[in-house]
């Protein structure tokens, strides 16, 4: 089945490796339409896209909104934090509400694990996880794959290195469905306390230090940490979890002679990651949130039953 | 007043009985078993092909009333009880106001009589409006009808209190149920923890929340000569605790789930919030050891949990709903269907677990879980020839959160008979009835 058949995006998990192919492909056009004077294109002219953020971001709404206009879709975006959810609307009621309003693709963050699945379950229309609790996130893996492939040509055969808090990670799930699909090696590393529960039987290497971790990679992606983590006791301090888990310059020598870093942002700098590093030449996160609204641009259209031909040239 | 049931396979384990036979009632009482009874102008119920066993108990059950009866009330809980083929069921406390003093509990058997249809049997709270701090006045509580004391939905979370319940729980010789549980490791946790909750990304649970506190309660049982009943064990570890606590001689109980012994946590992967409950479904392993300990004689009975939400508490999201499944209607076919039928149970172990089993936990086995000639006249009967599919759009609970729905099963309740009346027959709760 290719991902132009499917109603939802709601995970890499169920995806097929020729859908994941199919949208990586088409976001090479889409990427060049970010190039052009003049950005836009009508091949979702007169399709309805709205966002819907129970939780706060930027990046990630910005970049949907800005994949929908470019294709010439009508975006919208629901702000939760001044809509009826804030009078105990359900979820449920909230988006029969927004589906009756006519829009063809929901794109919704929450907090909760599953709730985009609930709510798939629950409209006629399309629905594409932004983020979902600690579950999945789909479109930031993919405009990661994107981005590795892009550097490195291929993501058959790779070593990618994922850093920090894997337990709370809905990034690092989505990136080890996605790479070990293409057989890369993933290997994740952090504290003990931030390790899922047999994390190994999804195919990955766990390591609770880095500099072994590192040996070699290809890539390595760096997490944000989330500091409350730290009041619910999982680490001592940050200046424990910086002095074991930062990537500084020095780690640089490790990875492979062309690894690259990457970074689902906002970066605690100084935490997780070292200004030099973030800074730095082989760290590609502005490269990254470009790539994030082609790939965006490519899995609306694709959602839309889009083809090849409707972009070229 | 006199029934006949005719030609039923009779299985009353209490009594060492499994054999074709005619059973009469007189009055609301079992009057004789034996072969080829006359009619003497007796009501007939004619029970060929099917199996005619003690009225089954559940000691697990939460009818919400008084406080939530929006979400179930005595009476469609009993009925829901009757069309599940449990003819006594036991009321956990946790209803607003608490069963924590004679007037709840008087009022919960006044309410089951008038607008019942099966035994209703309240269980007091250990403590005072299940606050885990002071002990509630069992002595009025076991006055006022109740069979044992539980703060289930929560654990008793102060060891002090537990010991000090468990020993003045003896005073009255009733039995602490205990829903073990370390709140500090269940803490947000909505599935089990392990693989699967690595991979659908839901907080786990893991299995030493529930292990610790049977542990704690072993010792606890041990210090002070009480009777301990764990609720819903789901896990080995509990399971090899409760093992060498009995094999210690200590006076520890404990009872399994139908949905604890048939699904796993990978029903989670739906986000169905139906799967959600407390605990939690657990991985293939601890399903296994359950199992192998229902088979074995570890388990010493099967109970509910019957927990019936309202839909606004199921149909969300899966971190914001309640725990808890609809589970009077489905209990036993779920156990005849997937246990029985695949050879796991024999019929006599599963009606044991459902009748002497429940008894001797609540201290009840000489008047209920038996068909000896004397006692009232509470009867399950089976078809199990039956084929039904799950519809929780027809289920008597107002509760229809059930993960069984759409599953077909073999073998189900066919009638109640509450104190020589029958309240259910062909599933269909009888109209009229008190």
């Amino acid at each position: 089945m290719g991902f132009d058949q499917r109603k939802d995006l709601l995970g890499i998990r169920d995806l097929g490796r020729d859908e994941i192919e199919q949208i990586l492909d088409t976001a090479i056009p889409m990427k060049d339409i970010l190039k052009r004077n003049i950005k836009k294109v009508p091949v979702l002219r007169g399709k309805g896209v709205i966002t819907v953020f129970y939780e706060n971001s930027t990046r990630t709404r910005t970049s949907f909104e800005l994949a929908g206009k470019y294709l010439s879709a009508d975006t919208s975006n629901l702000a939760v934090s001044t809509s009826s959810v804030q009078k105990g609307e359900t979820l449920r009621d909230t988006i029969k509400t927004i589906e009756v309003m006519g829009p063809d693709i929901l794109v919704m963050r929450h907090g909760m694990s599953g709730a985009p699945h609930y709510v798939a379950r629950n409209t006629s229309m399309r629905v594409i996880n932004a983020g979902d609790g600690t579950n999945e996130h789909p479109t930031q893996a993919l405009l990661d794959m994107f981005s590795i492939r892009e550097h490195k040509g291929t993501l058959e055969g790779l070593t990618v290195t994922i850093v920090g808090d894997i337990l709370h990670s809905r990034v690092a799930r989505s990136n080890i469905y996605g790479l070990t699909k293409f057989g890369c090696e993933v290997r994740v590393v952090g504290p003990s306390t931030l390790m899922p529960p047999e994390i190994e039987k999804l195919g990955v290497k766990s390591f609770c230090r880095l500099e072994p971790a590192l040996a070699g990679a290809d890539v390595v992606n760096v997490l944000r940490l989330q500091k409350e983590r730290q009041q619910a006791g999982l680490f001592p301090s940050l200046d424990e979890y910086s002095n074991l888990f930062m990537i500084r310059p020095e780690h640089l020598r490790l990875l492979a002679d062309d690894g690259i870093i990457l970074h689902p942002g906002p970066m605690n700098r100084g935490v997780e990651i070292s200004s030099e590093i973030a800074d730095g030449p082989r760290t590609l996160v502005n490269e990254q949130v470009t790539n994030g609204v082609a790939v965006r641009m490519a899995v609306l259209f694709l959602m839309m039953g889009g083809s090849r031909s409707e972009i070229a040239g | 007043m006199r029934l006949l049931v005719k030609g039923g396979r009779i299985v009353d384990p209490a009594n060492g009985i499994d054999e074709t036979m005619d059973l009469l009632v007189v009055d609301s009482a079992v009057a004789e078993i034996g072969r080829s009874l006359p009619e003497d102008g007796a009501e007939l119920l004619d029970a060929t092909g099917k199996i005619v066993c003690p009225g089954f108990i559940d000691i697990h059950t939460h009818l919400r009333e008084p406080g939530f009866e929006y979400k179930e009330d005595i009476a469609s809980g009993s009925r829901a009880a009757a069309a599940g083929g449990f003819t006594t069921i036991c009321a956990m406390p946790n209803t607003s106001p608490v069963v924590d003093n004679a007037a709840v509990a008087i009022f919960v058997r006044e309410k089951a009589r008038q607008a019942g249809v099966v035994d209703v049997l309240p269980i007091g709270s250990v403590t005072k409006k299940q606050a885990g701090e002071e002990l509630s006045e069992m002595g009025e509580l076991a006055e006022a009808g109740c069979v044992a004391f539980s703060d289930d939905g929560s654990p008793v979370t102060r060891s002090d209190v537990m010991r000090h319940a468990l020993e003045y729980a003896r005073m009255f010789g009733l039995p602490i149920l205990s829903h073990c549980e370390d709140l500090n490791l269940s803490r947000d946790g909505q599935m089990h923890e392990g693989y699967r909750s690595t991979v659908f990304g839901l907080r786990g649970i893991p299995a030493a929340a529930e292990e610790a506190m049977v542990a704690r309660d072993v010792i606890m049982a041990q210090l002070t000569s009480g009777r301990v009943h764990v609720c819903h064990a789901s896990t080995a570890g509990a399971l090899d605790i409760i093992r060498k606590a009995k094999l210690q001689g200590l006076k520890v109980t404990c009872e399994a789930t139908p949905h604890h012994l048939v699904l796993t946590d990978e029903a989670v992967e739906s986000y169905d919030a139906d799967t959600k409950v407390n605990p939690p479904l657990r991985s293939e392993e601890h399903v296994e050891a359950l199992r192998r300990a229902v088979a074995d004689g570890l388990v010493d009975c099967i109970a509910t949990d019957h927990a019936p939400h309202n839909l606004e508490s199921k149909d969300c999201e899966y971190a914001a709903a309640s725990f808890g499944i609809s589970g009077l209607e489905t209990a036993v076919a779920v156990v005849m269907d997937k246990l029985v039928n695949t050879g796991l149970l024999s019929i006599g172990r599963m009606v044991e677990l459902f009748t002497a089993g429940p008894a001797r936990v609540i201290g009840l086995s000489a008047s209920r879980g038996t068909l000896t000639p004397g006692v009232r006249a509470n009867i399950t009967i089976l078809d199990p020839n039956t084929v039904r599919t799950v519809d929780p759009a027809k289920f008597y609970s107002k509760g229809k959160n059930s993960p069984f729905k759409g599953m077909e099963l073999r073998g189900w309740p066919w009638a109640a008979i509450v104190a020589g009346t029958v309240v259910c027959r062909d599933g269909v709760v009888a109209q009229g009835l008190r």
